[in-house]
């Protein structure tokens, strides 16, 4: 990129930052307050907590494709690395071993936490996935674990198990009136199952991230 | 009116979305059969939709059953419903070919993951036509951005890479431009809900909301490839391997641009006027200079492309024509179905072209008309659509904006207009002039499945024919609610 | 002045730094970068402009949650491109030439 395209691109930023602030600034209040609607619907949402209520619940539909996208990037990560075999992991120091083995199951039972946590406090499925995938990591790191190379039947199931259950249940729900129609009454029960199943997936498409990637150029 | 539970407008999305997760499920490779099969489904669907749209008019389907501002709602009128059936068409008849495609052995590698990210694209898509909600319309265009990337990738080759890297940083720049008009949006109404929004916009406009018009229109024009962003697009969809390139030039584009003109004739309805010129302009530079080069190119893929620059300037041009008569509406999207149409046919026709030749350029062209002439006449057929000529659906969209600019006397349009119809005949007569020499004596053709030619011959048959029914189109779109 | 506005304002010339960045920066991996800055940014104006009255608003919190997760598949989508990309070529830039930045 030349001088004058770069010097004209860093004015524009700039003139677009300076106008952000002035609006900003001089924005009167908004006219709809969206936050009394929700505490005024949250018992009908089957949990306890605003946001899990909103991403699950009101704003469900958003969180659908929201793990259909890190499916894609997944998908689209496999077509890159074409399939190549699986690098053997590297070799690690013992303590960084002897640590990750010893982390393990409180990683387990911190996601298992935040996944039941979720209902009434911050917490949830992503929170809870993204812990399963850093554990996963860790064991990569440390030389515990391999890199996966193109995934089996069994873990192409655990990578779409979420993503299936979640649709299933939306789809189920058109017989209320319109998709994810929960009826006020089993609400909690099928947010749960639908928090499980995604806590299982994206763990480990979270993992796969990292994993399917790491490794091949070693 | 149909059962609840089986309202087309949901299972226009759930079904995409379940055969992409089961066949990647199904495994490397796998999938095609499920496809063909849910996407005549998904045709029914559509068809199904538009008849109870003319039956009963525009409907909302609420998500979680909450309705707007608290939930998502999913809005069945007129414009969405065309271009779901656009979409619809378009996919069943690329993905029959696809099946052809990639059965040959040079090809059989890239369709590894092509059958779930198609999927997934098209359920993007159908999300994305059905969506009324602000902040939902951007995760749909990231689905849909992300699932174009992968698909521009499946090729694997350098180009291919390169091409996929540069779409992609291009696509998210342009998403994360709309996320912050979104934000912007939030923070002046505390909603997103693109109804509840109407009134509060005419209302009270504050500069944070033109400010954030702007950025929404500017990262839709970039994901459009409107003339000065169309840069990304000829590498893209030039190196893609062709039933990827057909599905992103007749179908992805036109997702940001039926984002822009939703915007454009919702909620910023008041503030369109001052940019129609800015936008009327950049359409006429881009159907000159992309036309121009299509003349110039030497690859017959980026041929094509270079000609989707240069037809999507055509939608762009209505939007200082737009009044309450609704001719330039019309146009715009007649424009967008024939495009749409004739353009998958020419991609379809290309990649028949390559395979049958063995190489991607117009000169190694020679001798090509005898031996897929099905394929040859396909392309003419797309091409009186691209150029505009009667009776195609091309004509007819080109005809209506001819007329919408003389009533509103706006001579200048027209001239742009005729200049794009014969650079456009242009470049098609080089492909085809090109086919009719003889062939070189070395040049040797390889047999080419014949589903696949007449995939190609379909849709550039529907994108002449669709001209003698555009009444009936038009009809469809009149209904608002 | 209310904190949230506080945290808008800063998201808002965090975008336009990241925004200005990506067009610039030659290196792919500074790209994707400055894409997550103003992401960020993108997110900081969605959650602090909505809560500049004091009052917590869970919806904006929602969808930046959405929002992450997206960022996050589109950054490990962009980094997966851009190794291979460097597997391929032996380049970090897109555009030869560049590759002193």
């Amino acid at each position: 990129m030349n001088r004058l395209a770069r010097g004209v691109t860093v004015g524009v930023g700039v003139a677009l930052a300076v106008a952000l602030v002035v609006a900003l600034l001089e924005l009167p209040a908004a006219a709809i307050h969206l936050p009394g609607t929700v505490a005024q619907h949250l018992a009908q949402s089957g949990v306890e907590h605003p946001v899990t209520a909103v991403l699950l619940n009101f704003r469900g539909w958003d969180t659908l494709l929201e793990v259909a996208v890190l499916l894609l990037a997944l998908l689209t990560l496999l077509t890159l690395s074409g399939g190549q075999a699986a690098v053997a992991a590297v070799e690690a120091d013992p303590l960084l071993q002897g640590l990750a083995r010893k982390a393990l199951p409180l990683i387990i039972l911190m996601a298992g936490y935040l996944l039941w946590a979720g209902a009434h406090r911050p917490g949830g499925a992503f929170q809870a996935g993204a812990v399963l995938a850093a554990g996963a990591v860790l064991l990569q790191l440390a030389g515990l674990l391999p890199a996966w190379a193109a995934p089996g039947r069994l873990l192409r199931l655990g990578l779409t198990l979420g993503f299936l259950v979640f649709l299933a249940v939306a789809a189920a729900l058109l017989g209320q009136g319109a998709l994810l129609q929960y009826p006020p009454a089993s609400a909690g029960g099928l947010i749960l199952l639908i928090e499980a199943g995604l806590t299982l997936s994206l763990g480990l498409i979270l993992a796969g991230l990292f994993l399917f990637v790491t490794g091949r150029r070693a | 009116m149909t059962e609840a539970w089986l309202d087309p407008a949901a299972w226009l999305i759930v079904l995409p979305l379940l055969w992409a997760g089961l066949a990647f499920l199904a495994g490397p490779g796998r999938g095609a059969r499920l496809a063909i099969v849910a996407l005549a489904l998904q045709l029914a669907l559509a068809l199904k939709l538009a008849a109870d749209l003319t039956a009963t008019g525009a409907r909302v389907h609420a998500v979680g059953g909450w309705g707007a501002p608290l939930g998502i709602d999913l809005m069945i009128d007129g414009l969405s419903t065309v271009l779901l059936l656009l979409t619809q068409v378009v996919a069943v008849a690329l993905a029959v070919y696809a099946q052809g495609y990639f059965a040959d052995a040079h090809h059989r590698r890239e369709a590894t993951w092509f059958w779930p990210l198609a999927g997934f694209l098209l359920a993007a898509m159908n999300a994305l036509f059905l969506s009324a909600d602000l902040f939902n319309l951007y995760v749909t265009l990231e689905l849909l951005g992300l699932a174009a990337v992968g698909l521009v990738a499946v090729g694997g080759g350098t180009a291919q890479l390169a091409a996929a890297m540069r779409y992609l940083l291009v696509s998210l720049t342009a998403s994360g431009a709309y996320l912050l008009g979104v934000a912007l949006v939030y923070g002046a109404y505390g909603t997103v809900s693109i109804a509840t929004l109407g009134p509060l916009v005419a209302a009270q406009l504050p500069l944070a909301v033109w400010l954030a018009a702007g950025l929404m229109l500017v990262g839709l024009m970039a994901k459009t490839a409107l003339f000065p962003f169309h840069f990304w697009l000829p590498p893209a969809h030039g190196s893609a391997p062709a039933p990827v390139s057909a599905l992103l030039s007749a179908l992805v584009v036109k997702a940001s641009f039926y984002l822009v003109l939703r915007l454009w004739l919702g909620p910023f309805a008041s503030l369109g006027s001052t940019a129609a010129g800015l936008a009327g302009a950049l359409g006429a530079a881009a159907i000159l200079w992309g036309s121009w080069q299509a003349l110039r190119a030497q690859r017959l893929k980026q041929l094509v492309a270079w000609s989707t620059v240069a037809q999507l300037g055509y939608l762009f041009l209505i939007f200082p024509l737009l009044t309450a008569d609704g001719l330039a509406l019309q146009a715009g999207v007649l424009q967008t179905v024939a495009h749409g149409l004739a353009k998958a046919a020419l991609f379809a026709a290309a990649g028949v072209l390559m395979l049958a030749t063995g190489r991607d350029t117009v000169e190694g062209l020679a001798g090509v008309a005898g031996r897929v002439p099905l394929t040859l006449f396909a392309f003419g057929l797309a091409g009186i659509t691209i150029m505009g000529l009667p009776p195609s659906a091309g004509f007819l969209a080109k005809w209506l904006l001819i007329d919408a600019a003389l009533e509103s006397g706006q001579w200048g349009w027209i001239l742009v207009i005729i200049a794009g119809g014969l650079l456009a005949a242009g470049y098609i007569f080089r492909v085809l002039r090109q086919a009719f020499l003889l062939a070189p004596e070395e040049s040797r053709f390889h047999p080419v499945p014949r589903r696949l030619e007449w995939m190609a011959f379909v849709l550039a048959a529907a994108s002449v024919l669709l001209g003698l029914r555009g009444a009936e189109l038009v009809a469809l779109l009149g209904i608002t609610p | 002045m209310s904190t949230g506005l506080l945290y808008a304002l800063a998201g808002v010339v965090l975008f336009a730094l990241g925004a200005a960045g990506v067009i610039v920066l030659a290196h792919l991996l500074r790209k994707i970068l400055a894409f997550n800055v103003m992401g960020s940014g993108a997110f900081l104006v969605l959650v602090g402009l909505a809560q500049r009255t004091g009052v917590p608003d869970p919806v904006p919190q929602a969808m930046v949650l959405t929002g992450i997760v997206v960022a996050v598949a589109a950054t490990a989508l962009a980094l997966g491109l851009a190794r291979a990309w460097h597997a391929r070529t032996g380049r970090g830039t897109l555009t030869e030439g560049e590759d002193r930045d």
